[in-house]
């Protein structure tokens, strides 16, 4: 990762009323590695606001939907700062252009941001200690910070923060402050509970949902049933008779009821009635599968990789391994369903609620009601989850229009079922693996994946490994819509290759952990073609969990299956321990070993970890989109089904290797792997390999 | 519309709205305890999740007509300043990720603790059976066992 830095153009220093320092930075970072989620990459910034009674005010500037970034990305300015975590007011940052990236999205907020804003804690305690040394007349060298105060080591005497904040205020800005060695380090890598853990358990956090203004209306939309129908006409009659329903409004290709409560306008909104009509092909999932069998089967595509010649090694196998994988549409279910609040006079506009890209709504919003950037106000609470939905911004543009049609505050509640229906999903995908075999070796890899919107991709492991190797990827045009879903791509990619590897294990008669080690080896000692991936890290990991699970001595009564996977910089390994009550799986216990270079919050980072995990086995047993022309069937979670805590792993041990690399990303690697670990320890227990999602499905 | 008056959080309040309004809204629109989320609408999930007489229910489906005089607690009732031993543990454990549905899950875990003060693995299965997105499950439990050694 590489920063380019301009400090003294974009730095900034005042001083508060009442005494105290506000220091604002911002930095040009040309920061290649983070995925484009549509937002400017420019120029990230975090504030410090220094009090003189030395509490301190750290703006979190990115979206918190879960992630745990509304703790760990301040931990990282604390640290630097010098202060005492216990001392540290943590708030969330507005949307504002000096705030850089404030979109979440990627893995890439502790991974893009973690030198600023050491750099930004670094500053303003350099600073200070600038200013203990003049107050004291004393050279700097001789003065140090340490919880929140400098001291003078040679006398041993100390000025708190809060009593140099408004002299440092009046310093020039250092162009190079050192930054701590690590070995230092008091916050970073410690085990620190989330910043609203109080609030959330007492039902005082607020998220979107939560919002009340003066004068707001709630509302709710009725949008089209299945995608390919548009609005045709529309009779409010009934509508307009419900007790609490002020206004109705017709946009493009929904209408919004707009009410005093939610139930209200939810029974405004059911109560229109609607004519859609069939503007486009109405299409089913079964018809999908069935365009992806014959896909799948073209072996005349060009590849997205080719290492050798994959068809010669057919000659030259004793056995060649030919199957498909199908995995379903999924929905995000994001707990909250979507909501936003919007405030559109004639030229200023509040947005408020959630999303994963506060900037690129904005933009949309200025476009679609053409109003300047700046004087549209955006800001988000905490989030109910993202998992990648709101990357859109459907839900804020909708509010924002219905605000300004309205001419009135409003606050737009999604149902379930709204959502469900609504969703940019994680695309249905088939694949076709074939290996060649010998004896005792893997002799080549043909993967063909085809998916709904965009093909698959074709660099990871066991690429580079092996001599001949193709991988082909196909897209799949429709009209249903698609978007990015924890870990895209990966998530499934991991599940179907890392399953195969099972199967040719069990045909090679190799032990998977091994079997794995030796693929790294060879990918380190002879690579072919490019390398997306460092073995060495690699074999970290598998050795690491290996040694956690005491690989090898399976405990009796249980079966385990083992996968690893490297996405968003981070290399994940996993051991899934299950048990059979009647023929259905029980995990009892993950081992899960990472490296995702430094980890920042001990306590927040296992959770991503257990919380990944979990998501990946629920996502891998229960719950799958079917449309029916254009339709979704399974409305809401009596059909879309989420793990419960009866089929959630008993415990999950986590342990991060050692590393001194800048963190790498943390909030989507340990998802992918999990469900080939799980299906491997399903065959390992019923000799029946799962080669479709949900699982659950396979198993009855 | 009809006026309703209801004990919630040992408090008499009263509402004046439609009689099939469920619960969940009357307590998040009209009496404005906001802390009881809104996550399927159809008794599914538990975000929503109250106690009525000291029992978990599923407020997104009780029309605000069927409560009468059954007294309600929620979230901000269950303790007078967040120190319920599940609210201590589920900091203690630091349980949250988003953060949504934990009011739900601990009403639901404090309405088994009430009934069941050392629940085992296999009681929490049965009686804890609301949808957690960010998959919380494991750092549940714990807290659950935890503030169960505690009462």
């Amino acid at each position: 990762m590489k920063s380019t830095i301009s400090r003294r153009n974009f730095m900034k220093v005042s001083a508060i009323s009442g005494g105290g320092m506000l220091l604002s930075f911002s930095f040009l970072n040309a920061n290649a590695n983070l995925k484009q989620t549509g937002e400017n990459l420019f120029s990230p910034n975090a504030y410090i606001s220094l009090n003189s009674d030395g509490k301190v005010v750290i703006m979190a500037p990115n979206p918190e939907i879960g992630q745990g970034v509304k703790t760990s990305l301040p931990m990282i300015i604390a640290e630097e700062l010098g202060i005492n975590w216990r001392d540290v007011k943590v708030e969330f940052a507005p949307l504002k252009d000096e705030f850089g990236r404030q979109s979440v999205g990627g893995s890439g907020s502790i991974r893009g941001r973690f030198n600023e804003l050491r750099i930004v804690g670094a500053t303003a305690r350099e600073m200070l200690t600038t200013a203990a040394a003049q107050t004291w007349g004393v050279p700097v060298s001789e003065c140090y910070a340490e919880n929140g105060k400098i001291k003078h080591s040679p006398t041993g005497k100390s000025l708190n923060y809060g009593m140099l904040a408004s002299k440092a205020a009046e310093l020039a800005i250092p162009s190079s402050p050192k930054l701590k060695d690590p070995k230092d380090f008091k916050i970073i890598g410690t085990r620190v509970n989330d910043v609203d853990a109080s609030k959330i358990t007492s039902g005082q956090a607020l998220f979107g949902i939560d919002t009340r203004r003066e004068g707001m209306l709630f509302a709710m939309v009725s949008r089209p049933p299945a995608y390919g129908k548009k609005l045709k006409s529309v009779d409010d009659a009934e509508t307009l008779k419900v007790n609490g329903v002020k206004k109705v409004i017709k946009l493009e290709n929904s209408v919004a009821v707009l009410a005093t409560s939610t139930w209200s306008a939810k029974k405004g909104r059911d109560a229109l009635i609607i004519e859609w009509e069939a503007a486009e092909k109405l299409e089913s999932s079964s018809a999908h599968f069935a365009s992806f069998e014959k896909m799948v089967m073209d072996e005349n595509v060009e590849p997205a990789r080719n290492d050798g010649d994959f068809e010669t090694t057919k000659s030259q196998a004793s056995k060649v391994l030919d199957v498909t994988y199908e995995i379903p549409t999924l929905s995000h279910g994001q707990m909250e369903p979507l909501n936003f609040f919007a405030d559109v006079k004639e030229h200023q506009v509040e947005l408020y609620g959630p999303t994963q890209v506060p900037g690129s709504l904005r933009a949309q919003v200025s476009k679609k009601l053409n109003i300047p950037e700046e004087n549209i106000k955006v800001a988000t609470p905490r989030q109910g989850g993202g998992f990648g939905r709101k990357l859109m911004t459907d839900n804020g543009v909708e509010a924002a229009l219905i605000s300004a049609a309205a001419k009135s505050p409003v606050q737009v509640q999604w149902t379930r079922e709204d959502d469900m229906q609504n969703d940019f999903y994680r695309p249905a995908e088939m694949y076709r693996f074939q290996a060649t075999l010998s004896e005792n070796e893997l002799l080549g890899w043909y993967q063909s994946g085809v998916a709904i919107g965009r093909g698959a991709r074709g660099n990871s492991y066991v690429a580079g490994a092996l001599d001949n190797y193709r991988g082909i990827g196909q897209g799949y045009e429709s009209n249903t819509p698609i978007g990015w879903w924890r870990a895209p791509g990966a998530c499934t990619l991991a599940y179907v290759a890392e399953s195969f590897m099972d199967e040719i294990c069990v045909e090679l008669k190799k032990d998977p952990v091994a079997f794995r080690l030796e693929i790294f080896d060879k990918a380190k000692v002879n690579p072919v073609g490019r390398l997306s991936y460092d073995p060495d890290k690699y074999k970290g990991v598998v050795e690491h969990v290996a040694k956690m699970s005491n690989w090898g001595n399976t405990p009796k009564g249980i079966f385990r299956g083992f996968s690893t996977w490297y996405s968003f910089g981070s290399y994940v390994a996993e051991v899934v321990d299950i048990e059979l009550v009647n023929g259905k799986p029980r995990v009892v216990k993950v081992y899960c070993a990472v490296n995702c270079g430094r980890v920042i919050n001990r306590s927040g980072a296992e959770n991503q970890v257990q919380g990944a995990i979990v998501d990946g086995i629920c996502h891998a047993m229960f719950p799958k989109v079917t449309f029916v022309n254009g339709a979704v069937e399974e409305t809401n979670f009596h059909a879309y089904k989420f793990l419960r805590m009866k089929d959630a792993p008993l415990d999950i041990e986590v342990d991060f290797v050692d590393s001194d690399e800048a963190p790498a990303g943390l909030g989507e690697p340990a998802l992918p792997p999990v469900a080939a670990a799980l299906s491997n320890a399903i065959f390992a227990a019923t000799g029946k390999r799962i080669r479709k999602m949900p699982f659950n499905e396979q198993l009855t | 519309m009809p006026k309703y008056t209801l004990s919630v959080n040992g408090q008499t309040m009263t509402a004046e709205v439609d009689e099939d309004t469920p619960l969940l809204w009357v307590l998040r629109d009209h009496l404005n305890l906001l802390g009881t989320k809104f996550g399927c609408g159809v008794a599914q999930c538990g975000a929503c999740t109250v106690h009525m007489n000291g029992n978990a229910i599923r407020s997104c489906v009780l029309p605000i007509s069927a409560v009468s005089d059954n007294e309600i607690v929620t979230i901000e009732g269950l303790s007078k300043t967040g120190d319920h031993p599940l609210q201590i543990a589920w900091e203690e454990n630091d349980v949250s990720q988003c953060g949504y549905c934990q009011a739900g899950q601990i009403m639901a875990a404090a309405a088994l603790l009430s009934r069941n003060p050392t629940p085992s693995d296999e009681d929490i299965d049965r009686s804890m059976t609301n949808i957690c997105r960010c998959g919380t499950h494991v750092r549940i439990r714990k807290a659950i066992h935890s503030a169960s050694e505690k009462i």
